[in-house]
C-alpha cells in the first residue's frame, strides 16, 4: 500500500487524494441513545422529552419532542411549557404537532433515535451541544447537555448521566 | 441604577411613606400561569388587597375597572367573575397566541375648594368626567390633581409579543426592555417606566417576593429608575414577585396636615405581578 499511495501523491493529486477518503468516511448520522429510568412512584406518566441542538450565536434547533401527541383536541400541548428550558429556547415558537420532530412519549427503557445532518439543521462544521430535557407529569424535571463536534468522528461521542428523570444519554456518529 | 435593600425596617418605612388612603395594603392579581402552551388555553386570576403576598386575607379587589386585551389589541371577554369575602376571581380564555394584558386602571381626581369660608376636599370617586358636578355652585379656589392607578399583569401563550405595550401616555406605564413573561432567576432584566408617556428618573420601585407568610424577613428590594426611566434587576429565586411603583412624595409631605392652600399633588401608582421561572 505505501508505495502505491506515494505514487499517487507524487502524481500531483495530493488534495483530492486526502480529501475524498476523509469526506467519504465523515459520519452523516448522529445516533442518540436515551434511557428513561423505571421509577417506583404511585402515579407514573411517561415523561415529555425534548431534544435540541445549540450553537453559540445561533437559534436553538429542536430535533425531537416526545409528548402526548394523540390526545383529543391536541390537549397534550398544554404541558409542553413544563419542558421549560426547551420551551424558552425553541418550543414556544413552534406549532404542534411538528412533522418529523414530534412523536409519542416513550416507556421506561433504552431508546435509540437517529438524526441525519438535514434533521440536525444541516449543520456546518463546528462545536455544538445536544440538550435533552425531560419533564414528567406529577414528577420532576431534568436536563442534560452533551457537547459534540460536527462532523463527528465515527463511533462513540459524548455521554451524560441523569440522576432523576433521565438515565444515561449517549451520542454516537456513523 | 441598581440598589438592593433587604429587611423589614426599610419596608415599614416605605409602607408608611406611601400610605395613600386608597392604596393602603397591597393590591395584586395572581394568574394561574404566565407562560402557557396549548391549543385551548385559559388563565384564571385571583385578585385581592392584602398585607401578605400573595394571600387573600383582607379585602377582594374590585373588578369594576377590569379589562383584558388580546395580542391583536382587541378587548377580550372576562369570564366567571366573582367577588368573595377576601378575594375576587375571574378567567380569561386565551384564544390567540402571544402576550395578553389584564389591567385594572382607575383614574381619579383629588382636590379641594373653598365654600362659605371652609376648605372642603373633593369626595372619593371624583373623576375628570364627573368633576363639574362634584364642585358645588359658589365654590372658589378650586385645586385639583389627577391620580392614576394601574394594576396590570401579562400572560403569554407561545412566543412573547410586544403588540400591547404602546403607552397610553397617562399615569405610570411599563415599557419592556426585557419582556415581562421572559424572566429567569439569576438573569438580569430591564424595564422602563413612563410617567404620562415620558421616561421618568428616580421613580421608587418596590419588589417583594411572594410567600411572605412563611418567612421572617420581608425580602423587599427597593430601587429607583435611572435617568432614562430604566431599571435593571436580577431576582435570584424563581417565584412570583409583587412590583409597585408610586410617584414619590415631596420632602416633608405626610408629616402633619398640608397647609390649606397647598395644591393637591399629582399621584400615580403602578402594580404588576411578575413570574420568574427557574433556569
Amino acid at each position: 500500500m505505501q508505495p502505491a499511495t506515494r505514487t499517487i501523491l507524487i502524481g500531483g493529486t495530493l488534495s483530492a487524494a486526502l480529501a475524498v477518503p476523509v469526506l467519504a468516511a465523515a459520519p452523516a448520522t448522529m445516533d442518540v441513545t436515551v434511557t428513561i429510568p423505571q421509577l417506583k412512584v404511585a402515579e407514573y406518566h411517561k415523561p415529555y422529552v425534548a431534544f435540541w441542538v445549540e450553537k453559540a450565536g445561533a437559534p436553538a434547533k429542536t430535533v425531537a419532542v416526545w409528548y402526548d401527541h394523540d390526545m383529543k383536541a391536541n390537549e397534550g400541548t398544554k404541558w409542553l411549557r413544563d419542558v421549560r428550558q426547551w420551551w424558552r429556547a425553541s418550543g414556544r415558537s413552534m406549532t404542534f404537532p411538528a412533522n418529523g420532530i414530534t412523536g409519542a412519549t416513550r416507556a421506561p427503557g433504552t431508546h435509540k433515535i437517529s438524526f441525519s445532518r438535514a434533521q440536525l439543521g444541516a449543520l456546518a462544521a463546528g462545536e455544538y451541544v445536544l440538550v435533552v430535557e425531560a419533564a414528567r407529569e406529577v414528577g420532576g424535571r431534568e436536563l442534560l447537555r452533551i457537547p459534540f463536534t460536527w462532523p463527528g468522528k465515527a463511533g462513540a461521542g459524548g455521554r451524560a448521566a441523569g440522576k432523576t428523570e433521565l438515565g444515561t444519554v449517549s451520542v454516537a456518529f456513523r | 441604577m441598581k440598589k438592593q435593600l433587604w429587611g423589614f425596617a426599610a419596608g415599614a418605612v416605605l409602607a408608611a411613606m406611601i400610605a395613600v388612603p386608597a392604596s393602603a395594603h397591597r393590591q395584586w392579581m395572581m394568574p394561574s400561569s404566565t407562560v402557557l402552551s396549548g391549543d385551548d388555553v385559559w388563565v384564571t386570576v385571583d385578585a385581592a388587597v392584602s398585607n401578605d403576598l400573595f394571600y387573600f386575607e383582607h379585602q377582594p379587589m374590585r373588578l369594576d375597572a377590569l379589562k383584558a386585551w388580546a395580542p391583536d389589541g382587541s378587548e377580550a371577554v372576562i369570564e366567571n367573575k366573582a367577588t368573595g369575602r377576601y378575594r375576587s376571581t375571574f378567567d380569561v380564555h386565551l384564544t390567540q397566541k402571544g402576550t395578553w394584558r389584564i389591567a385594572s386602571v382607575v383614574d381619579g381626581v383629588m382636590g379641594s375648594y373653598d365654600l362659605n369660608g371652609k376648605t372642603e376636599r373633593l369626595p372619593r370617586g371624583t373623576t375628570t368626567a364627573n368633576l363639574a358636578e362634584k364642585i358645588p355652585a359658589g365654590a372658589t379656589n378650586v385645586r385639583t390633581a389627577e391620580s392614576n392607578n394601574r394594576n396590570e399583569i401579562f400572560v403569554t401563550v407561545g412566543e412573547p409579543t410586544n403588540t400591547l405595550f404602546k403607552p397610553t401616555g397617562k399615569g405610570l406605564e411599563l415599557v419592556p426592555v426585557t419582556h415581562p413573561n421572559d424572566l429567569i432567576a439569576g438573569e438580569a432584566f430591564t424595564f422602563q417606566f413612563l410617567l404620562d408617556g415620558k421616561p421618568t428618573a428616580d421613580l421608587p420601585i418596590t419588589v417583594i417576593p411572594g410567600g411572605i407568610r412563611y418567612r421572617d424577613q420581608l425580602g423587599q428590594i427597593d430601587t429607583r429608575t435611572g435617568a432614562d426611566g430604566k431599571v435593571e434587576l436580577t431576582l435570584p429565586e424563581a417565584g412570583m414577585y409583587w412590583v409597585n411603583v408610586t410617584t414619590p412624595q415631596v420632602e416633608g409631605e405626610g408629616e402633619g396636615p398640608p397647609p390649606a392652600d397647598a395644591p393637591p399633588r399629582r399621584r400615580a401608582s403602578y402594580v404588576t405581578t411578575l413570574e420568574v421561572l427557574a433556569p
